[in-house]
């Protein structure tokens, strides 16, 4: 529009932005080459990188030295309308109707809104599972129970001499390998330096304790053999297998759960119940 | 022009040009704190759209699936769908890692963007009438922002997002009388549900992004709205906006903005190894790995399951266990802090007037306090994730560190937040400056109680007034009328934003933005074209062109001068049209 002429500077922004724009067409080029010839995340991500970076400094210069920036003011109207608006529209919101007196209408479609919103809550239980127990009894009860054998992760049920000293042996309920609350590990303990005897007792020194961490719910793997502790990684809790796994350290409060085990007649270990307490993290119920 | 065609088109169906001539003269300040949440915005764009492409390859169920592909240790293994189909996506599907990590690095910048937007609006007191609504929205929005990040990190099903899970799955079962009860609705069963993977799916892929796609719209439908905050400042008041129009400046540089978020996402998912869940392996009950440390956002809530003590206790019998406090209670606690603040700071000033104009951070030393106090308590919880790691780096005993931490978490927030406190304080009593220049005399003026009566309360809102030199002026363009706002005395000129009909309209919009400014009628185009406050450089360097300019006008003034004798010398006539100087004449 007007007749000026471009200004130095402006011819250098031109030109900048110009490059800029071509090297982010390389980058984009580069990108789909990389993809065809068989993709390689690092250069596929430095070369798109490369074409949006080449787009934003041309955008940039383009926008800050090609065009007005700043030096312009708006006016703000303000909030609070006019007393004169606020009165012209609850005027039309109190538009004349009917005689008939609103309270009653308004009751019933009250009603009406209720009943309907506490109706749609209805559906809402089939997120719950059914057929099965409520969600607490479920929360305390494991597939541990009398008589289920001990098995290995990879199923083999366990004798006692499968366990050797000095290492942790993780435990699963029989035919339950995937269950949440079921884990559960053995160790082989010296039980003359039991500070506490076992709660769920124990075979020539061996016990076995729920896996997962009072805390919350993490599997305490990692076995110091040394001190008889195990340790929870999430969040550092340690339990003195030695003092019937009471907390010693770290954010739990509470035991591990213990399991009560004998050897079965043919051999293998087996539950003879199910945990001393509802294994993994505290909820309300929990005794 | 096709385009021309298709706006006219568009235009006499839709009579938008009136409003489209408003929205593009529409005027942004000028702050680099107010490209935060810009940023996150961009980067929820690139959430989306490489959200998107993953959904094409992930299957989010818990059924059992083999994995044959290019990752040979699981070449063969069963899992669960959801994680086999994530580690194809990974190493069998072309551009899939590039496009899975990008997507989980935005999300960090996305979450990260949000924070800081929100320490921005906190510190500077954005949020005050009439924003509060906004402020609300936004907080919202941190919450969802959180929960579908803590979604999507569990969606592979690998073995560390697993442990997360889980210990969400207990921080929810301790809350009294319902804890089991959610846990069960939400997954459909005890922790490691079959329902578990699909409902996740749904909640991160449709419901959480649909209601974060509604507030956003609703979050920038407000501020376009009630127009943007200003930082105070000269010819701005509480009646106006001072910046950059829409179109084209503000526009461009937005663009430029998002190509440079999407640059340094790609940049960041294609270099840096992000979530690598075959290393992890698949979730399995009983397995766990070390360490474990979440993303970063949820980091404080890790930090603090660590640190709370081994507190519980029984209510009736009933038990409430350790993890309520430090999840449930400062969770829940912290965003009803949030949520509250602009009410609490309501209640606690009696200020219910409107702000445009934003505090500086020094002006409200209590607010700073207080949100560095906070800052540092979620920075020290977000550290002590770390924890184990620390430990290991530093060869300390990792209880003696859980201790260091447990202290620190209570102490150095108080520290931070009177050390906060008191260089506000200085600042906005001494006027330094900046922090580097306070001096021993302003530190100790600041730790008295008030000196002087609190001045600033009730202050000017408009620029000072009968001050010389400071005026409106309008003047006619053709049917039309412009104005603008200049001050003598700084040098400064601000133009409207827009042309108007009448010279009634342009007194009005002057009197609105400058409501005690005088004005005078100036006859004609005024002599320079609004430029605003001129960038040194720029000036410089026009100044250098205007230089060059005239050398290269004299240079050919002598060459034509030249050729011109020569053609007096010559036979032929001169042509006109050869003697045009600029090149506008031509077609």
């Amino acid at each position: 529009m007007s007749a000026r002429r471009p200004s130095a500077s402006e011819r250098a922004a031109s030109r900048r932005t110009v490059v800029a724009f071509l090297v982010s067409a390389a980058g984009a080029v580069g990108f789909a080459v990389t993809y065809a010839v068989g993709g390689d995340t690092r250069w596929e991500g430095v070369c798109l990188a490369v074409a949006f970076a080449g787009l934003a400094v041309g955008l940039a210069i383009w926008g800050r030295r090609l065009v007005p920036v700043d030096g312009y003011v708006e006016e703000h109207e303000g909030f609070a309308p006019p007393p004169t608006e606020q009165a012209m529209t609850a005027a039309v919101l109190a538009a004349p109707d009917s005689p008939v007196r609103r309270r009653g209408l308004v009751a019933a479609l009250g009603l009406a809104l209720s009943a309907l919103g506490a109706a749609a809550l209805f559906p809402l239980r089939s997120l719950l599972p059914f057929g099965r127990a409520d969600p607490l009894q479920a929360r305390r009860d494991t597939p541990w129970g009398p008589g289920v054998r001990l098995v290995t992760a990879d199923g083999r049920p366990l004798r006692l001499q499968d366990v050797p000293a000095g290492t942790a042996v993780g435990i699963f309920p029989e035919g339950h390998l995937d269950t949440g609350d079921g884990p559960a590990f053995a160790v082989r303990l010296d039980p003359e330096r039991f500070s506490r005897p076992p709660s769920a007792g124990h075979v020539n020194g061996l016990v076995v304790y729920s896996l997962l961490c009072t805390h919350a719910g993490c599997p305490v793997r990692i076995y110091l053999k040394g001190t008889g502790q195990v340790l929870c990684p999430c969040h550092q809790s340690s339990f003195d297998l030695l003092a019937d796994a009471r907390p010693v350290a770290g954010p739990a409060a509470r035991a591990l759960p213990g399991l009560p085990i004998e050897v079965g007649p043919d051999g293998f270990l087996r539950a003879t119940g199910d945990f001393t307490v509802p294994p993994g993290a505290g909820f309300w119920s929990s005794p | 022009m096709i385009t021309g065609r298709l706006a006219q088109a568009l235009d006499d169906r839709l009579r938008l040009s009136p409003i489209t001539r408003r929205a593009l003269v529409k005027v942004f300040p000028d702050h680099w704190s107010f490209m935060l949440g810009e940023i996150a915005l961009y980067s929820f764009i690139a959430l989306i759209l490489t959200g998107v492409y993953l959904t094409f390859f992930f299957d989010a169920s818990s059924a059992d699936r083999v994995y044959r592909g290019a990752y040979a240790p699981l070449d063969g293994a069963t899992t669960s769908a959801a994680y086999a189909s994530t580690v194809r996506l990974s190493w069998d599907v072309r551009a899939g890692l590039l496009i899975r990590q990008t997507h989980h690095w935005a999300a960090l910048v996305f979450v990260a963007a949000i924070v800081l937007h929100l320490a921005r609006v906190f510190f500077t007191g954005a949020f005050r009438k009439p924003r509060e609504l906004n402020w609300l929205i936004g907080v919202t929005m941190l919450t969802l922002a959180l929960a579908n990040g803590f979604t999507g990190y569990s969606l592979p099903d690998d073995l560390l997002s697993g442990l997360g899970l889980r210990i969400i799955t207990s921080v929810v079962e301790s809350i009294p009388l319902v804890g089991a009860w959610l846990v069960s609705l939400a997954l459909g069963g005890e922790f490691p549900s079959d329902e578990m993977i699909p409902r996740i799916f749904v909640a991160h892929v449709l419901l959480v992004p649909a209601v974060l796609v509604a507030l956003v719209s609703l979050h920038m439908g407000i501020l376009v709205r009630q127009k943007h905050s200003q930082f105070p400042g000269p010819g701005r008041t509480e009646h106006n906006v001072v910046g950059s129009r829409l179109w084209p400046s503000y526009t461009l540089r937005t663009l430029a903005l998002f190509a440079w978020v999407l640059a340094v996402l790609f940049a960041l998912g294609g270099l840096i190894q992000i979530n690598p869940v075959w290393l992890y392996g698949p979730f399995e009950p009983a397995q766990s790995t070390a360490p474990a440390q979440p993303d970063w956002y949820v980091a404080w809530g890790d930090g603090a399951l660590r640190l709370f003590p081994p507190l519980e206790f029984r209510v009736a019998g009933h038990l409430v266990p350790a993890p309520f406090f430090p999840g449930v209670v400062l969770g829940g606690l912290t965003f009803l802090v949030l949520y509250a603040w602009p009410f609490v700071e309501r209640l606690r000033t009696g200020d219910r007037r409107q702000h445009h104009l934003l505090d500086r951070p020094r002006d409200h030393p209590v607010r700073m306090g207080i949100g560095v106090a906070a800052l540092t308590f979620y920075a020290v919880l977000t550290v002590a994730a770390g924890d184990d790691i620390i430990a290991r780096l530093l060869r300390v005993p990792i209880y003696d560190l859980l201790s260091v931490f447990q202290v620190l978490v209570l102490v150095l927030p108080i520290l931070a937040g009177a050390l906060a406190f008191l260089t506000a304080r200085a600042l906005h009593r001494g006027g330094a400056a900046g922090v580097g220049e306070l001096t021993r005399a302003d530190l100790r003026r600041a730790a008295h109680r008030s000196p002087h009566p609190p001045e600033g309360e009730g202050e000017p809102e408009t620029p000072a007034l009968d001050r010389p030199g400071e005026r409106i002026e309008l003047w006619p363009e053709g049917d039309l009328w412009r104005w603008r706002y200049r001050d003598e005395a700084r040098h400064l000129v601000i133009g409207g934003n827009r042309a108007l009909r009448s010279e009634e309209e342009a007194i009005s919009a002057s009197r609105l933005a400058y409501p005690r400014v005088d004005r005078v009628v100036v006859p004609g185009p005024p002599p320079a074209p609004p430029p605003g406050p001129i960038r040194a450089a720029l000036r410089r360097w026009g100044r250098a062109a205007a230089v060059g300019s005239l050398l290269l006008a004299a240079l050919v003034e002598k060459r034509r001068d030249r050729r011109e004798r020569e053609r007096v010398d010559g036979p032929t006539p001169p042509e006109p049209a050869e003697e045009a100087p600029t090149g506008d004449g031509r077609t």
